[in-house]
């Protein structure tokens, strides 16, 4: 039943009208355009697309054979495990530990979220200091630790010689908090009488981490999961920061497309509709493997 | 008092924590220390704080000399501003219609809401490239029509996940103030902006503050629409720093010291609802 008072719709489409406008001139209509451009001959940034392509999937073949995408998918792939095994395995270890100790809980919990409020640029500028060859931070403390030889000034070139590391390591690390206040969240909604009656019956802290923690925090995993794979696609402003023009192999499929954004506009288009398709293939594949374990659970 | 034993397994889960605290706070603290120091000290020992000789003002020097900060900080709080606010004022008003009203193509425009939140930036630059080109409003030049069309698609980018956010707090809402003001007369306009937008205040804050650190740190949008020295906000000035000053590293310590202390001072006061705001649309509920 419909109260009374909601019977009235004549002025409900200006309430929606200016949300949705936005949406469909900034999102909608953008996103469809920018499928039918990846078809289409494009000359400059900023105009229009002139002529279908011949053949019209022309952007989508010359993609299969692209040295360049096939690294940037390869390490695009990378980030994607390195972002659910790092920050979610990270992020879940450190909240089954806050959630045992008594005390700082709140201390962690602000510390540890710092850095996802800092913008990636900065701390891209802040890491390439960290790894600086040229004596860096990492370099000098091993110097002074001695495991580099600093009367030689022996030093380790991180950028060209470990450069995935050296990219992964600072996008893993600015997101752990976040997920950790997620998984922190979902651990306090499991009740603490399911631990007093297991540890009654004699079972120790790991198996009740196994067996009550993890089945009862799947969906907290699953929501860390998704963010982090879609958020894996995303990342743009640090590596970008740090590894201007893919330097050192270190393509991702979202830097790639922007360095071809002014030099060959369609086939960028044709990038950012990749992209789209990887994004909604593996979020649905980690929706379905979290929700058909729930059924066996019952 | 009687001494309280602790046991091995607390330390080192302290231990582990400590660590790893440390590694969001020492990369900060070395970074203001160092900006205090000329080159030659930073090479000589990066860990050593800069005192008497070894303190210098240098590198702020420098920096204020040849990079106006001050107006891309006015840049940023112009663009992100404007976009928390026009997020809170539109994302409130359909959560609102969507939350109480039943009407043709309802479901439609949900369906539209969750989509919009799948479309990376990446998919729909292009085209707003070119359409805000047609407009007159990228490469103009008036700044503000530059910050303009940085400002238009960040508020169509946040608002599918405000208006979720709000939909779901706004349902929780009882109806009996709507009703007694209906029966007192209202319209619709006098009933949302009267009695449902000030009970919604703690969920637009959540929603404001996410829109703001999302658009005061989005470099990809920025790259693209703001092109020339007066027109760059601050994440965009910073990316030009980092390739202009590539070996001058005590310019790069000083202006990372001045992005990242404005935010820690804000976060200081405001983390809880930080942290809220950055995760409430990633947690059911």
């Amino acid at each position: 039943m419909e109260a009374q008072i909601y019977k009235n719709k004549k002025l409900i489409w200006i309430f929606l009208a200016p949300a949705f406008g936005f949406m469909l001139v900034y999102l909608y209509y953008p996103f469809v355009q920018n499928i039918l451009n990846s078809f289409m001959h494009i000359k400059y940034m900023g105009t229009a697309g002139g002529e279908w392509n011949t053949p019209w999937y022309k952007n989508y073949v010359t993609l299969l054979s692209d040295p360049k995408m096939r690294t940037a998918l390869v390490n695009t792939v990378i980030m994607i495990a390195a972002t659910i095994f790092g920050q979610v395995g990270i992020a879940l270890v450190l909240a089954l530990m806050v959630s045992n100790i008594k005390k700082g809980a709140g201390f962690f919990r602000t510390v540890f979220f710092f850095p996802i409020v800092i913008s990636a640029t900065a701390l891209g500028l802040l890491f390439n200091l960290v790894f600086l060859y040229d004596k860096g931070m990492i370099n000098q403390f091993l110097q002074f630790a001695g495991i580099l030889n600093r009367e030689s000034n022996q030093l380790i070139d991180w950028k060209s010689k470990y450069a995935m590391f050296t990219m992964l390591t600072p996008v893993i690390w600015q997101y752990v908090g976040f997920y950790f206040v997620i998984l922190l969240t979902g651990l306090a909604g499991i009740p603490e009488d399911l631990y007093e009656s297991a540890t009654i019956d004699g079972a120790t802290k790991w198996q009740c981490v196994r067996y009550i923690t993890l089945p009862l925090l799947r969906n907290s995993i699953g929501t860390c999961v998704i963010l982090a794979v879609t958020g894996a696609l995303k990342v743009f402003d640090l590596p970008w920061t740090m590894f201007v023009n893919g330097m050192s192999n270190t393509w991702l499929t979202g830097t790639y497309m922007y360095s071809k954004v002014y030099s060959d506009v369609d086939y960028a288009s044709s990038i950012a509709v990749v992209i789209v398709v990887i994004g909604v293939i593996l979020s649905n594949i980690v929706n379905r493997l979290f929700q058909t374990k729930d059924d066996y659970q019952v | 008092m009687k001494k309280r034993r602790i046991s091995p397994g607390y330390t080192i889960v302290y231990l582990f924590l400590v660590l790893w605290a440390l590694t969001t706070i020492f990369p900060l603290v070395w970074s203001v220390m160092n900006s205090f120091k000329n080159k030659k000290m930073i090479y000589q020992n990066s860990f050593s704080f800069p005192l008497g000789e070894a303190f210098s003002l240098e590198n702020y020097r420098n920096i204020f000399a040849n990079y106006n900060l001050f107006s891309a900080y006015r840049n940023s709080l112009i663009i992100s501003g404007s976009v928390a606010f026009a997020v809170i004022l539109l994302s409130g008003m359909a959560a609102y219609i969507l939350c109480r009203y039943q009407f043709h193509g309802k479901k439609l425009l949900t369906m539209l809401l969750y989509a919009g939140m799948m479309f990376p930036i990446y998919s729909t630059i292009i085209p707003v490239m070119r359409m805000q080109a047609g407009w007159g409003i990228v490469n103009s030049p008036s700044v503000g029509a530059n910050l303009l069309s940085v400002i238009l698609p960040q508020i169509a980018g946040n608002m599918s996940f405000a208006i979720i956010v709000l939909t779901g707090y706004i349902r929780m809402l009882p109806t009996e103030l709507e009703e007694a003001a209906y029966i007192g007369g209202c319209n619709l306009f006098q009933t949302y902006f009267k009695i449902v937008f000030p009970l919604c205040k703690p969920s637009l804050v959540t929603v404001g503050i996410f829109s703001f650190l999302w658009s005061y740190n989005d470099l990809f949008t920025q790259m693209f629409f703001l092109r020339t020295k007066e027109n760059w906000a601050i994440t965009i000035l910073l990316n030009n720093i980092a390739s202009k000053e590539g070996v001058n590293y005590g310019a790069m310590f000083a202006s990372v010291t001045l992005i990242v202390i404005p935010v820690l001072i804000v976060y200081l006061f405001l983390n809880k609802s930080i942290i809220k705001g950055m995760t409430v649309g990633a947690v059911k509920g």
